[in-house]
């Protein structure tokens, strides 16, 4: 379970990006995070690994204070939260199975990791994920050879070798097509079910977010104005959440996509 | 997932960069054998080697503090260097213009062009160290040489990039000069010489940098310049004054090279 | 102001104007001054030059003379220059390979994105400034003073020259790296050096490479004149023949570095295009 209290980030003196942030994900959900550009949302997935340092709140996982860690203990309990990005954030010249083995890197020792000889419980774990998405033909292809949706895939294969408590997402799919953009959304979905494991997603597509998630939580300049099922998220609740953008646009952006 | 596992390899080893084992093994046995091998075979006298620290903390104490007694010297040797340089980079563009038309392959009639990479090939592959002793023991003593050898050390360089660039010119101009009617000189100055100008400003500015610090070495061999007051000091064992002398290059190294990095930045 | 669309067809629409000029009277005036100092300084420089001009009208004449001293060249003495060659390149590609070893901390230190602390980017920054500004040769006249004659203190030379050389374009390859791979294995809670090693160093890996041989490729022409101070190398042989005026055999000694620089070229050329 994650629960996030209090949660602010100020850059200098201006208007904080995050203003005292409350919440609580637990279980197998797939949550959306939505809201216009500006709003704080990937600033909020990322004070929850601490790649941004939140200026003050508690973020806790499973009982573990994250704002308090110091480098070492970060390192260490960043293990149990998988990334997944917006580019992919893949080593291009690296082959596929190196790329998914990176996110062991937390685990094996440094020989292993020089010499590429990877322990054998990881190795069979990898080959299962990536037959699970499709991609274990490509084990190695260097990860610049693979299109956008199975380069999204490896990301997603690398995040679960961590063998996570909870997985986040930064936009996964906005550097997709509309086509495997739902293939990629689908796929964190069945994983959250199969893997009893609780999806964060930050996306900009509403229609897609109420298509695939549990619960929708709606930001709006650094505050979380609407927090429910997606069968509640009306239109009204859509121009407060993009206040400044015709709602109108988005949904229908979203529906011919 | 299914339970079982039985069926997937637990093993995995990243393909080899070499993909041919024979010749993989046969280049790491060759580099092992060649590295061994010329380790036992350099004539080394290591007496000597260790003596080198002792003489290296009588040098170093000896260098310390720089002596700018004779700054008159150095102050002449640097402006001698200065002069050397400017003639080379004006005598160097005007040379490697024409060559590298010559030189390049999309101007050049086959013949003209081998002719033009094989002088180019030529002025580069000597060092401008050999390139000087050759001109003193044919011009004398001084600064011409040490001019002459710049020219032939800048022809080198710049006639070889110039004529890499105007290799890469959009020739679409080109053939619209052609097909105007336009003359062969005619076409160049239209077509090719506003394409290839930046660059070749570009280029005149690094080689008048970099000949300023190739004429503080051609005085080593006698060609003029600051080397050679490099050598006497060194020769003198004066190493306060030769400590002076390599601080007084390496800072108008610096200063050139950042007022160099700075033009050309201005103008591209 | 003059769109397609209120054009005037061509019979009534001749203005009249019969001048033009590329650039203004302004434009004209600083670019005519830029050529007349350019022009000055040149002047100057030789005007000012200690030259004595009656040697240089003379010099064709010189060099044809030294010219045809030289020819035919003469390979009696082939087996020491070939000897002496073979010890030149082993110097080019010994002290290229340890110079690599040493520079890759030193790049590491010295860019921006991976340095550990500023003090260790301006010691870093300091290396590698101080290698590239003093040139091999000088480097050379240090260490035979400090060495004796011989190949140990070209070996040297080299390495202290090629190291500032590697390590600026290292750090600059290092600089110039996509950050989100480190951002992903940060997240995945990879030590420092793991990052490195899976982030940073496949990233630089091309550019590693193709500086070491162009680097092994300009000490190969570096080390033929190391000899010339007493370094070690074909320049011993070379300054041997010009001491004793035997231009024959200077000429077979310029042409087997003709033949080795060609060679390396197309070694390194050959090496670089199966890397990348």
């Amino acid at each position: 379970m994650l629960k996030i209290t209090n949660l602010t980030k100020r850059y200098g003196t201006g208007d904080p990006v995050l203003k005292e942030l409350n919440l609580t994900v637990e279980g197998e959900q797939l949550t959306s995070v939505i809201g216009s550009s500006g709003a704080g949302k990937s600033t909020l997935l990322r004070c929850i690994n601490r790649l941004v340092e939140p200026t003050s709140g508690s973020v806790v996982l499973n009982g573990t204070e994250f704002t308090n860690l110091s480098r070492r203990e970060l390192r260490t309990a960043r293990r149990r939260i998988g990334m997944v990005f917006q580019s992919f954030n893949l080593i291009d010249r690296l082959t596929v199975m190196e790329n998914v083995q990176a996110g062991r890197l937390g685990y094996i020792s440094t020989w292993a990791a020089l010499t590429r000889r990877y322990p054998k419980d990881d190795i069979r774990r990898a080959f299962e994920l990536m037959e699970r998405v499709g991609i274990a033909h490509y084990a190695d292809k260097r990860a610049d050879e693979l299109s956008g949706g199975e380069r999204q895939r490896v990301g997603v294969v690398r995040a679960l070798m961590q063998r996570p408590e909870i997985l986040l997402a930064d936009e996964p799919t906005a550097s997709l097509d509309p086509k495997t953009s739902e293939q990629i959304m689908s796929l964190l979905r069945d994983l959250a079910n199969e893997l009893n494991l609780p999806v964060i997603i930050n996306i900009h597509n509403v229609t897609e977010a109420k298509e695939f998630s549990d619960r929708i939580v709606g930001m709006r300049y650094g505050r979380i104005i609407f927090d429910d099922k997606p069968a509640a998220l009306t239109r009204a609740e859509m121009d407060q959440i993009y206040a400044g953008v015709p709602a109108q646009d988005r949904a229908e952006a979203g529906a011919a996509a | 997932m299914s339970a079982t596992s039985d069926t997937r390899p637990d093993s995995w080893r990243k393909p080899a960069f070499i993909a041919n084992p024979v010749l993989r093994y046969a280049l790491y046995l060759g580099a092992l054998v060649y590295i061994v091998f010329t380790l036992a075979t350099l004539p080394i006298d290591w007496d000597r080697v260790s003596d080198g620290l002792s003489r290296a903390q009588r040098i170093f104490s000896g260098a310390f503090p720089p002596s700018f007694d004779r700054a008159g010297l150095l102050f002449d040797g640097f402006m001698e260097s200065l002069k050397i340089a400017i003639i080379a980079t004006v005598g160097g563009i005007i040379l490697s213009v024409p060559l590298a038309f010559m030189a390049a392959g999309n101007i050049a009639p086959k013949p003209i062009y081998l002719l033009g990479r094989a002088i180019i090939i030529i002025a580069r592959s000597f060092h401008p160290v050999i390139v000087a002793i050759i001109f003193v023991k044919a011009v004398g003593f001084g600064p011409f040489a040490g001019a002459l050898t710049l020219v032939v050390y800048s022809v080198g360089f710049v006639a070889k990039l110039l004529a890499e660039r105007i290799e890469e010119i959009d020739f679409g101009q080109v053939e619209a000069m052609r097909s105007a009617g336009a003359g062969f000189l005619t076409t160049q100055v239209y077509a090719v010489l506003p394409q290839v100008m930046p660059r070749l400003v570009g280029l005149g500015i690094y080689q008048l940098d970099s000949n300023l610090r190739a004429s503080a070495v051609v005085g080593i061999v006698g060609a003029g310049g600051i080397g050679a007051t490099l050598a006497n000091a060194f020769g003198r064992y004066d190493y306060d004054f030769a400590l002076a002398i390599t601080m007084v290059i390496v800072g108008v190294i610096l200063v050139s090279e950042a007022v160099s990095g700075v033009i050309r930045k201005r103008i591209t | 102001m003059n769109t397609l669309s209120q054009t005037q067809p061509l019979s009534e629409a001749l203005s009249g104007r019969d001048d033009w000029s590329r650039f203004t009277p302004k434009q004209r005036l600083i670019r005519y001054a830029g050529f007349v100092s350019a022009a000055a300084v040149v002047a100057w420089a030789l005007g000012s030059i200690d030259v004595i001009w009656a040697w240089v009208w003379d010099s064709p004449a010189q060099m044809a003379d030294l010219f045809g001293r030289m020819i035919p060249p003469d390979p009696s003495n082939l087996p020491s220059i070939l000897e002496a060659i073979w010890q030149t390149v082993n110097i080019a590609t010994l002290a290229t390979m340890i110079a690599v070893v040493v520079s890759l901390p030193v790049a590491y230190i010295a860019a921006q994105n991976t340095t550990p602390n500023r003090a260790c980017l301006w010691l870093g920054r300091f290396i590698l400034v101080s290698s590239r500004s003093v040139n091999t040769i000088i480097w050379a006249l240090l260490f035979v003073a400090i060495f004796g004659p011989g190949i140990v203190a070209g070996i040297v030379a080299i390495m202290f020259r090629s190291i500032g050389f590697l390590g600026k374009l290292l750090g600059e390859a290092i600089e110039e790296i996509d950050r989100r791979p480190v951002e992903a294995l940060e997240a995945c809670g990879a030590s420092r050096f793991k990052i490195v090693l899976y982030a940073i160093v496949p990233q630089v890996m091309p550019a590693f490479f193709a500086v070491s041989i162009l680097r092994w490729d300009i000490n190969l022409r570096e080390s033929t004149v190391l000899g010339l101070v007493g370094a070690g190398g074909i320049g011993m042989i070379l300054q041997g023949a010009i001491d004793t005026f035997n231009w024959p055999e200077v000429a077979t000694v310029l042409l087997t570095i003709l033949a080795l620089v060609i060679f390396g070229e197309m070694v390194s050329s050959f090496l670089r295009r199966k890397i990348l």
